[in-house]
């Protein structure tokens, strides 16, 4: 791998062999463009690129590629998110060529949320492709150049494309053989749902390494801190696929009035800390959901300051 | 077979609001079987309305025919020499129904009265399941005879998606995920390597993504 896929900062600093960075950051529910550029100047210099996701939890927002055009004039680099609910493969391949233009250059491809839980549940839902479909049309865009009906691209969009993966999903069991095919599909990095369970976690990265996922592909597992008692309870009982061990709950409540937060955050370090020393892992994808202005001590205290420039 | 339910009585009352005589119009097909349009779920219908109308204080005739089918001229038919005398037609079919009794009968006012909601067959008495949505080139083996077009929320084809949770759907504690069935019975049975294979973008064109359907079979033709 001597040339970069799409010579974006994240990935200069994954193939460079630092511990990478990302963080994320949800568009306005408006045309709010100050709301949006404050949290941006949060995760300046804080993080390697910042996810910018697209209409998540089906709840309309100001668009992914709007965000992350906004968020890249503040000088951070985006990783601009695309799910399948919103857009057939005409929208899709078009919205691709538009983010490249503009100089977006990675991108991370998901399913996205069933339009039920949103705040339009009466929408119709497109998922004219998969999100695995969705990462192989974005690598034979860039690869082959060309558009899935096997037409030939005037200038390709070089990105660098990204998954998810959530290791706790049920049947467990075939979990890691989703993320192989989501790799042999085209990804080139994928970033996991928040971990809370460690042991399954560890598990799971067991079974990544034995099949040699790793070298083929950088994982970033999800963190984000708990702030509440309450927020732990909730994504425990209705966030589907999540994973809260009891400990954790107990170990916030323990924690005392006032201190659950820094708790959670405590809890995030050493999550952080371990991922560092955990083989298979290129770095933490941490989710500071509406805590933006966070980050920048949590990147302290994790010691993942200053970012490393590529 | 297809899938109806009933629509709700105030509904119906409200589509024949202006009529005196109406002919409610049951099949013999799905909908029988279903027990949401056969000539008892008729009969029920008509002294409903007639019920209801005179507790409004107004009377209404409603006269009573269940056909063989009613996606079929030749059944659709038999109702040519009495339509005549109705102020509206109420189908029980599903859809398909009262589009042929309007077509056969341009001048008759038809009202469906049951909602089509799915192909699919009952689990258990009273519980109905969509099975298949008529996507035109069926796939089926390759999911261990699972259908994710119609059963998955999202109609993924390499699922499971992340919200997946202890055998349930992300959209309701109600609805299995289909594709951790189509996992465990693919694993089961040792043959995971299938269920690895990249699964490319189907082509919709024979689905209802490519317009209207129709299907001629030139050796049936008289
Ligand atoms: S693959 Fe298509 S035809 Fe086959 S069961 Fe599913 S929807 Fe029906
Ligand atoms: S949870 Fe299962 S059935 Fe529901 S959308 Fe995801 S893969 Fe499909």
């Amino acid at each position: 791998m001597s040339e970069f896929k799409s010579g974006s900062n994240l990935e200069k600093v994954l193939r460079a062999g630092h511990f990478a960075f990302t963080g994320e950051c949800g568009p306005p529910t408006g045309a709010n463009v100050e709301a949006l550029k404050k949290k941006a100047a949060y995760l300046k210099g804080m993080v390697d690129a910042v996810n910018i996701t697209d209409n998540q939890t089906a709840v309309v927002r100001m668009p992914s590629w709007a965000a992350s055009l906004i968020v890249m004039q503040e000088g951070v680099e985006p990783n601009f998110q695309m799910v399948c609910r919103d857009r057939n493969r005409l929208a899709a391949q078009s919205d691709v060529l538009g983010i490249y233009a503009h100089g977006i250059r990675n991108m991370l491809c998901l399913s996205g949320d069933h339009q039920k839980f949103g705040n339009h549940p009466d929408a119709k839902n497109v998922y004219d492709i998969d999100s695995m479909q969705l990462i192989h049309t974005v690598k034979t865009m860039r690869d082959e150049g060309k558009f899935l009906n096997g037409q030939d691209i005037d200038v390709p969009p070089k990105i660098f494309i990204g998954a998810a993966s959530n290791p706790f999903a049920e049947p467990f069991e075939y979990r890691v053989h989703r993320l192989a095919k989501k790799i042999a599909a085209g990804a080139d990095f994928v970033q996991t749902q928040c971990i809370y369970n460690m042991d399954r976690f560890r598990e799971f990265m067991k079974q990544a390494v034995d099949m040699g996922l790793h070298e083929k592909c950088y994982i970033l597992p999800g963190v984000t801190p708990m702030k509440s008692v309450g927020m732990a309870l909730y994504m425990s009982r209705s966030v589907p696929g999540m994973d809260v061990p009891e400990d954790l709950i107990k170990r916030l409540r323990g924690a005392g009035k006032g201190k659950v937060a820094e708790e959670g955050i405590r809890f995030a370090l050493e999550q952080i800390e371990e991922f560092k020393e955990m083989e298979g892992v290129a770095g933490v994808h941490l989710m500071a959901i509406e805590w933006e202005h966070r980050v920048p001590e949590i990147a302290e205290r994790a010691g993942m300051l200053p970012r490393p420039s590529v | 077979m297809i899938i109806a339910e009933a629509k709700p009585n105030s509904e119906l009352l409200e589509m024949v609001s202006d009529c005196s005589k109406v002919l409610v119009v049951g099949c013999k097909g799905c909908v029988t079987v279903c027990n949401v349009g056969g000539a008892k779920e008729v009969g029920v219908l008509a002294a409903t309305l007639k019920i209801a109308r005179r507790r409004q204080g107004r009377t209404i005739a409603v006269d009573e025919v269940t056909l063989e089918r009613q996606c079929d001229p030749e059944y659709v038919d038999e109702i040519k020499d009495r339509i005549g005398d109705y102020d509206a037609v109420i189908s029980i079919a599903c859809g398909v129904g009262p589009q042929f009794l309007s077509e056969r009968y341009p001048s008759a006012r038809v009202f469906p009265g049951v909602n089509t909601k799915f192909m699919g067959g009952a689990v258990a008495h009273g519980v109905w399941e969509e099975r298949c949505a008529g996507c035109g080139q069926c796939v089926i083996h390759n999911f261990g005879g699972i259908c994710p077009i119609a059963r998955c929320s999202k109609s993924l084809q390499n699922g499971p998606c992340g919200g997946s949770d202890h055998g349930k759907c992300e959209i309701s504690k109600d609805v299995d995920c289909i594709w951790d069935v189509i996992v465990r019975k693919m694993m089961s049975q040792g043959r995971l390597d299938e269920l690895l294979k990249f699964r490319p973008p189907k082509s919709w064109t024979t689905s209802r993504d490519g317009g209207p359907r129709k299907m001629i079979r030139e050796e049936l033709r008289i």
